[in-house]
């Protein structure tokens, strides 16, 4: 079990910073997942943590014991950790068993009992001699994870290790990390770049862009109140509606959307903000607001409605088929922020391309 | 077939058989050649690891050294060395041996293992060794138990290649042991049908058929490395730290002294006065060159061999190309095709190609009614057979790394086939191209095997010209025919160098 903070780490590739800044702790024995869309640095701050990179700037200790900062760096064989690879990684010319026992050759433990074990923790003792190659694809993950286990880290990371896998292997195998996550103790950074994957199974999700850290909250914090217009949007396929903020008290805003005044949960100042919404916070109504439905689409038994809310996309359950038109929507939920520094991020990733 | 028609007579095969020379070669090429390929792994092994796993600097000079065998024609690598041993070492020359060969022949085939293992270094993916580090190994950990473990495989297929080679291999012995009365399978071949002519093609076919099997072992046992070896997962090719000095600086001292210090010992003897006379700076002449440059002989070899190795660039490229297309076009089938060609020079050694084009060339064509025999043509066509792997091979992998969607886009707008090899294959695989045409150019220079059996008077060929010289005894005519047509070789290297620079894998050294 370990506790990883991190003081504005930044590094660079080539003149763009893939991880901008960085201060973040992750508290020990906790499940951590690291979210983001590709190419947001996610990764990056990954291979900081295991000392596969050393940071520009910044700090990075476990346990409190500072393992890259200045000129002070220690590698990666000395962090006491695991890394379970994207691509697994599995040395092709050892056997099953000769993989998982390298960690503990290296640290001159004796192989035997542990390697059994680590083994029989993912549930492939009886493939002990195989080589990687002879394995499918979801055994070769077990095995990763094993060698990970095997030398009982403090800390285990987990690069995408689900992105290779059929989707309904993903399943099976989330509830496995679940599982022996709980049954070691260890503490598991993960990282993904699928919003389902990092809500499902997380204590903690740090959700990362263009490199910057924009929020680091529980599954449920995100989802109901997402500290900017990128979480909002990026989970569980939220919308945001421009509105302006009249004034704000204990928790709820009130505010003026299209011309209707609404009072709903938030914390933004007076002026222009966002409204994040879910599905859930919508419903078809004769005496909500105007809106313009535009198509639908057939999901989990209910129609989608695409609809236009003051020019922004929403999305609106419904029990029958709606054909594009003039439609009411009544809002019973959401999250208000404020739009500066949302707007802000938004310009920064948007029009330069 | 003609060649296995006439060592099938039961008479000869029994005649062969019995014969102690027989016995001998075959021995002698056995030993010679096992020597030669642990020379070979243990050099080009090191190299390759020395040069894939550390950063350096001067690497792609360091790759060429490395490489330059293969440019460097054997007969001419032979004459450096005798000399070189000649000046180092006092009274009988010990490089008239068994052991002699095995050193040029291992050193000769050294870049096959070299290749063949920098290959794999280049495939292993980055965290595999990564995932070692973060188990706490060392360097030396993850080089002995992750990266040489994953080399092993490619460096039995290297080493089955380079004995492959060693066994056809005619320069070294021709040079070596034919004075020093060590003879092998293809100097024997070479002594008979030079002695008694092709009347006794029938004999010397057993011994062809000797040379054909060892190298179709050699081979096989490549196959079957191959196929056994584990499959390694692609992936980002590892970081390479920086190499240590005593690692950089051993390279330059071996590459040094292993291929530069004999073509130093080769360039003093072509201005040395006269044999015997010691080199200084006032003794130095050039009077060895103009007395190559004078005799009307040689000048037609040159003029033979310019001619003869332009013609088989040119037409093998023109073959080549049309082939590799189909190769993308019509993957699987022409595929394993083309690789099955590639390989087909190493299991038919030189000399046994001279024999079967002599058999199959002999008799007067069926139309025409003359024989090619004796005649400039039948060594160029030995030649584009020799030769035509060398064009095939780099424009082969080109077309499999091309996305067979270019060529149907084309299709769809209803191109011919000429269309579409001239305008949507050959543009991108030019660069390939060309550099395969001016390897084989190169090569055939300086070619010896195929033309020591197949040469006429008036059709003589610079590797034949050396050789001859060589074994009258005009050893100082001989380096300064040999340091002319390196320097010409080399020469036609930098330009190709140049020409290609920024072009990553499409030169051997510039990878």
């Amino acid at each position: 079990m370990a506790s990883i903070d991190l003081t504005d780490v930044t590094l660079s590739f080539g003149g763009t910073r893939a991880v901008d800044r960085v201060s973040l702790s992750m508290p020990s024995g906790a499940f951590f997942s690291l979210l983001g869309p590709s190419g947001c640095g996610k990764t990056t701050l990954l291979r900081l943590i295991a000392g596969l990179e050393r940071p520009e700037t910044g700090r990075i200790a476990l346990d409190g014991q500072v393992v890259a900062e200045g000129r002070r760096f220690v590698e990666p064989g000395e962090r006491d950790l695991g890394m379970v690879f994207q691509s697994y990684a599995l040395w092709p010319h050892m056997t099953v068993a000769a993989n998982v026992a390298f960690g503990l050759q290296m640290r001159r433990i004796p192989a035997k009992d542990r390697v059994a074990e680590a083994l029989a923790m993912v549930g492939l003792s009886h493939l002990a001699d195989r080589r990687p190659h002879q394995l499918s694809g979801g055994q070769r993950q077990r095995v990763a994870l094993a060698r990970s286990l095997a030398v009982r880290p403090r800390l285990i990371l987990l690069d995408e290790p689900l992105a290779n896998l059929d989707a309904h292997l993903r399943q099976s195998m989330l509830a496995e990390f679940r599982r022996i996550h709980r049954q070691s103790g260890t503490t598991f950074v993960f990282v993904t770049h699928d919003q389902n994957e990092a809500m499902a199974i997380s204590d903690l999700v740090a959700v990362m862009d263009a490199g910057r850290l924009q929020q680091v909250a529980s599954p449920q914090v995100l989802f109901d109140r997402p500290a900017s217009a990128m979480v909002a949007r990026f989970v569980g396929a939220g919308r945001t509606v421009p509105v302006d903020v009249l004034g704000s008290r204990d928790g709820h805003c009130d505010l003026l959307l299209a011309g209707h005044r609404l009072t709903l949960p938030g914390d933004a100042p007076p002026g222009p903000g966002w409204l994040c919404l879910h599905a859930r916070d919508l419903a078809l109504d004769p005496a909500g607001i105007p809106a313009e439905a535009t198509g639908q689409r057939f999901e989990n038994g209910m129609h989608m409605v695409h609809a236009l809310l003051a020019d922004a996309e929403v999305d609106v359950p419904s029990r029958g088929p709606v054909p594009p038109g003039p439609i009411r929507i009544a809002i019973a939920g959401g999250w208000v922020i404020p739009r500066e520094g949302a707007a802000a991020c938004h310009l920064s990733v948007a029009p330069a391309q | 077939m003609r060649l296995f028609a006439r060592a099938a007579d039961a008479t000869v095969i029994a005649e062969a058989w019995d014969s102690r020379a027989t016995w001998r070669a075959l021995e002698n090429t056995l030993t010679a050649s096992a020597g030669s390929v642990v020379i070979s792994v243990v050099l080009g092994t090191a190299l390759a690891l020395a040069l894939g796993a550390f950063r350096m600097r001067g690497r792609v000079a360091m790759t060429f050294l490395a490489l330059s065998p293969l440019l460097i024609p054997s007969q001419i690598m032979a004459l450096a060395w005798i000399e070189l041993a000649g000046m180092l070492i006092p009274g009988p020359n010990p490089i008239y041996s068994g052991t002699g060969i095995a050193l040029l022949m291992g050193v000769e085939h050294m870049p096959l293992v070299f290749i063949a293992v920098r290959a794999a270094l280049k495939a292993i993916p980055a965290d595999l060794v990564e995932a070692a580090r973060i188990g706490g190994a060392s360097q030396g950990a993850i080089l002995r138990r992750v990266i040489l473990p994953l080399c092993f495989p490619a460096c039995g297929a290297g080493s089955a290649l380079a004995f492959a080679a060693a066994v056809g291999n005619f320069g070294v012995p021709a040079l070596l042991g034919i004075p020093g009365r060590f003879p092998m399978l293809t100097t024997l071949i070479y002594q008979r049908l030079n002695g008694f002519g092709p009347s006794i093609l029938g004999q010397v076919a057993v011994l062809a058929l000797l040379l054909v099997a060892l190298a179709g072992a050699a081979l096989a046992l490549r196959a079957l490395t191959l196929r056994l070896a584990v499959p390694v997962p692609q992936g980002r090719a590892f970081d390479r730290p920086p190499a240590p000095r005593k690692v950089t600086m051993a390279v330059w001292a071996g590459l040094v002294l292993l291929m530069v210090t004999p073509m130093l010992a080769l360039l003093g003897t072509a201005l040395a006065p006269a044999l015997g006379v010691k080199l200084s700076l006032d003794t130095a002449s050039l009077s060895n060159f103009a007395q190559v440059a004078a005799s009307p002989t040689i000048r037609r070899a040159f003029v033979n061999s310019l001619l003869l190795s332009v013609a088989a660039a040119v037409i093998s490229t023109a073959i080549a190309l049309p082939f590799a297309w189909l190769a993308q076009v019509a993957r699987s089938r022409a595929m394993r095709l083309l690789d099955w060609l590639a390989d087909a020079p190493f299991v038919v050694p030189g000399t046994v190609l001279a024999l079967a084009v002599i058999l199959t060339f002999l008799p007067p064509l069926p139309i025409l009614g003359v024989s090619v025999y004796g005649t400039p043509a039948i060594l160029l066509l030995a030649y584009l057979a020799r030769f035509l792997p060398l064009a095939l091979r780099p424009l082969s992998a080109a077309a499999a790394s091309t996305d067979p969607a270019l060529d149907e886009a084309a299709r769809i707008f209803g191109a011919p086939v000429r269309a579409r090899i001239a305008r949507i294959f050959a543009p991108p695989v030019a660069a390939p191209a060309l550099a395969g045409a001016v390897l084989i150019f190169m090569t055939a220079f300086n070619e010896l095997t195929l033309s020591a059996l197949l040469w006429s008077s008036g059709n003589e060929t610079l590797g034949v010209m050396i050789f001859s010289l060589q074994y009258e005894g005009n050893s100082t005519g001989a380096a300064a025919l040999s340091v002319l047509s390196l320097l010409l070789v080399a020469g036609l290297a930098l330009v190709l160098d140049r020409a290609c620079r920024g072009r990553e894998g499409v030169l051997p050294w510039r990878d």
